[in-house]
């Protein structure tokens, strides 16, 4: 077969890395270091390689000693740093495996302990390796780190990532060579004796020898002690590991003793430690002349390890360099640590199939096909996809939003809520849990009706709001906002489970067993009346109430509540239903699809904060204005306690307030901070910042939500919203409800 | 990564699960009756010691449960099965 390097051919055989074709074909150099550009060549023939490093099409830092050769092979030297290349990278994959005994490493040692082995025996090895009868070999396969619980990662390839667990791990890893310290050790055809023999002792090339230093990587990487072995001049492992065993060289066995140490005779400055960062003794010299003494220290100083070979030829000779020139033993000086992964990997290696449409589940509701086919801009809350809004052909997002929030104000419009997370809380108990958990004092609460209620974590702060259904004696269905579902639900659980488990309470999620449809607008009722039998009017179908009956044909649950200010129905099918009951709606009249953005811009003209956007884990609902929502008469409910704290009832707490911008056409950006002056000059007080920015159809104006230091206190004030670049914006403090304040518009158009 | 204890499930790979930190701190009888000192004390400060400690996790990816464990935090070895 032929192969390429550095633009020249050359003949390969079935079976032979890319180094050894080098070197076989007499190419003893070839490549370069990386400061100080000097002539290299192929070191060793196993991972520890320190100079071949080539890129191979788009893989950048590939270990020339590791590279099977194949035909037509294009690989180019690499001077210590790969090349990234815009291309696709192959689709990577994971395996999953569990057996008795995993040995790792398929010498001599290793392929005896798997032999002798009982049960389910996994053997990787990084070179090609024989099949064993009894033991699924796996070749090409290195182990990258040792994780709790004797849970091993191993690359087979660079193409899939091996997650083993295994009862007992057999380490037999062997060891490495390490150069002999003498000027001019870099220099191309000098190799380790072991590549030397590995290669057939090649013409031309000079073996050198420094001893050898045993993979203690993984064994110190499971939390193994190690001990200096003065015999090798290496650590070796030392006392025991639950379910991790030594064998052969890796222990020091077998290994010949090594050469007496000595400083380099001549240039200490040619004289190298850790041939892939170009540091030589010279600067080890240099570190402890500058007061290091630890070999963490002189790692950072020197780089020495920190190359991607991780030093694995030069970490033992640095510290035999250092504790000579301290004047101390190396045993005393111990080792860096050791963290996986052993050998590079790539990120495509990592991500594995979790790439793409498959790199996080995608969450869509029964209506989504209806959502796509009208053109929806979708957003991502959590998983979800939600419509943000539906532009007509030509129609920017801003003039999309406007549009669905004047139909919303004007006529009607409907909205797919159906990612709202629900809660079905069941049991005798049912009332009593919800009073502890939910600031709201939830006794009145009569079957059939609802009521907006929040949940405070026992710090005070507000942790989610929703809507607090009462649909039987004993049943509750409690909504969350979309991104919390799993959340509140762990939340109410935990305290159920682990405090209150004397309550008779069961929970569920119930978030897909429904679909629904908000219709929202002065002319809901007229959209709605001719699908149900349910009556509408504000006499028999108040607010906060809910109904049940059929809508479109379909069994219905109606609740009327509205998080837009405007009369609003939302009606709730069996989830299988959903698409049906959004395409009923949609052909019962001139109703306007909207998304999310409308939406916040409704809501937040009535300030009705978003959970998670105008809070963040420090506000109390005090902060956001709603002390009505929080009971007076409870003895007690998670967070009461906090909202006696001096800090929770500081004057000067941010609080949220409406901001108008002084010029009604200009948008202040989210995240901005607020300040007292235009001038900023350090350093400036942050008052706060903007948490919501929109442009509302209903003010003909811009405004803002922010959370303000004593924001209440300032109304009318002028302050200054600073965006990350550019100059401050100057706004006007207001009440943070700035449409519809009386609630006229919720029973309908106001007459 | 751990092999966790559920007491419905048996063992499970930690991904499975989440942390809940330190088990045993109960919810007090009566949060008003406490002082400031008393009630921060509860919201704010937790054992972190070196060692067993008693924590607390939740199989989120199975059951639900949540139960307690005594883990030592230096070898992460799991000792007791949790109630």
């Amino acid at each position: 077969m032929r192969f390429t390097f550095a633009g020249a051919e050359y003949e390969g055989r079935e079976g032979e890395t890319l180094a050894a074709a080098l070197v076989r074909n007499g190419v003893l150099g070839g490549f370069r270091s990386i400061y100080r550009g000097r002539p290299r060549g192929v070191y060793s023939a196993h991972e520890e390689e320190p100079n071949a490093l080539v890129q191979v099409g788009p893989e950048p830092l590939v270990r020339a000693t590791l590279v099977e050769l194949e035909d037509g092979l294009v690989a180019d030297p690499l001077a210590g740093k790969g090349r990234l290349v815009p291309a696709p990278r192959p689709r990577c994959d994971a395996a999953h495996a569990r057996c008795d005994v995993l040995v790792v490493g398929g010498g001599r040692s290793g392929r005896a302990a798997a032999a002798a082995a009982r049960g389910r025996v996994i053997l990787v090895e990084q070179l090609g390796c024989a099949p064993l009868d009894g033991v699924q070999v796996l070749a090409h396969t290195t182990a990258l780190g040792v994780y709790d619980g004797n849970y091993v990662v191993a690359a087979e390839r660079g193409r899939r990532l091996w997650k083993i667990r295994a009862l007992r791990i057999v380490l037999a890893t062997g060891a490495i060579e390490r150069p002999a310290l003498f000027p001019g050790n870099d220099r191309p055809g000098v190799m380790l004796a072991s590549a030397f023999e590995a290669y057939g002792r090649p013409a031309g090339a000079t073996p050198v020898s420094g001893g050898f230093s045993p993979r203690v990587h993984l064994w110190s990487q499971a939390g193994g002690r190690l001990r200096w072995d003065d015999r090798i001049g290496a650590p070796v492992p030392a006392g025991e590991l639950r379910g991790i065993e030594c064998a052969g060289r890796l222990t020091g066995a077998g290994l010949p003793d090594a050469p007496p140490f000595a400083l380099p005779d001549g240039d200490e400055d040619e004289t190298f430690v850790d041939l892939e960062r170009d540091a030589t003794v010279a600067d080890v010299r240099r570190a402890v002349e500058a007061g290091l003494r630890s070999v963490e220290h002189v790692k950072r100083y020197t780089s020495i390890g920190t190359g991607s070979d991780q030093g694995k030829t030069a970490n033992v000779n640095a510290i035999r360099v250092a504790a000579e020139l301290l004047g101390v033993h190396p045993g005393e000086l111990g080792t860096t640590t050791f963290r996986p992964p052993y050998v590079p990997v790539s990120f495509a290696l990592v991500a594995g199939r979790d790439r793409g449409e498959l790199f996080d589940p995608v969450r869509v509701t029964p209506m989504h096909p209806w959502h796509v086919a009208h053109g929806a801009v979708f957003e991502d809350v959590g998983q979800w996809k939600r419509p943000r809004y539906y532009p007509r052909p030509g129609e920017e997002m801003d003039a999309a939003v406007l549009r669905e929030c004047r139909a919303v104000c004007e006529a009607v419009g409907m909205q797919d809520v159906s990612t709202l997370g629900k809660i079905d809380v069941q049991g005798p108990d049912a009332l009593e849990l919800l009073n502890r958990l939910y600031t709201n004092a939830l006794d009145s609460l009569e079957v059939g009706r609802c009521r907006y209620a929040l949940m405070c974590r026992a710090d005070g702060m507000v942790l989610d709001d929703g809507v607090v259904m009462r649909v039987g004696e004993r049943r509750y269905l409690c909504t969350t906002t979309t991104g919390n579902a799993a959340a509140v639900l762990a939340w109410m659980e935990e305290w159920l489970q682990t405090e209150w488990p004397e309550l008779r309470v069961r929970l569920t999620s119930v978030t897909e067993q429904w679909a629904t449809a908000a219709v929202a607008g002065p002319d809901a009722r007229e959209l709605l009346a001719p699908l149900t039998e349910i009556p509408l009017d504000a006499e028999r179908f108040p607010f906060m109430a809910i109904r049940e009956g059929e809508v479109a044909g379909i069994p219905a649950r109606v609740a009327r509540v509205s998080f837009s200010g405007e009369l609003a129905f939302e009606v709730s099918v069996d989830g299988r239903r959903g698409l049906e009951l959004w395409e009923a709606l949609a052909a019962a009249g001139d109703v306007t699809p909207y998304g999310t953005e409308a939406m916040h811009v409704l809501r937040a003209e009535k300030a009705y904060p978003i959970v998670g956007q105008d809070t963040d884990g420090t506000v109390t609902p005090f902060d956001l204005g709603l002390d009505w929502i929080v009971s007076r008469t409870k003895p007690d409910f998670v967070g009461k306690r906090s909202f006696a704290r001096a800090d929770t009832s500081r004057p000067d707490r941010k609080q949220l307030v409406a901001l108008l911008p002084l010029d009604p056409r200009e948008l202040v950006p989210e995240g901005a901070q607020l300040a007292e002056t235009a001038e900023l000059t350090p350093p400036v007080p942050m008052l706060g910042h903007v948490t919501s920015s929109y442009r509302s159809a209903a003010l003909g104006r811009t405004f803002a939500l922010a959370l303000l230091a004593g924001g209440r206190g300032r109304v009318g004030d002028v302050l200054y919203a600073v965006p990350p670049r550019g100059d401050g914006v100057p706004v006007r403090v207001a009440e943070p409800v700035l449409y519809d304040p009386e609630g006229a518009r919720r029973d309908g158009r106001p007459r | 990564m751990l092999r966790v204890p559920c007491p419905w499930c048996g063992e499970r790979d930690e991904v499975e699960f989440s942390y809940g930190g330190q088990a045993g701190v109960r919810y007090p009888a009566d949060p008003a009756a406490l002082s400031d000192e008393e009630w921060a004390e509860f919201l704010f400060y937790r054992d972190n010691p070196k060692g067993r400690f008693v924590e607390r996790w939740v199989h989120t990816h199975g059951c639900r449960r949540f139960l307690e464990l005594e883990r030592d935090t230096l070898t992460h070895e799991i000792h007791v099965r949790g109630r």
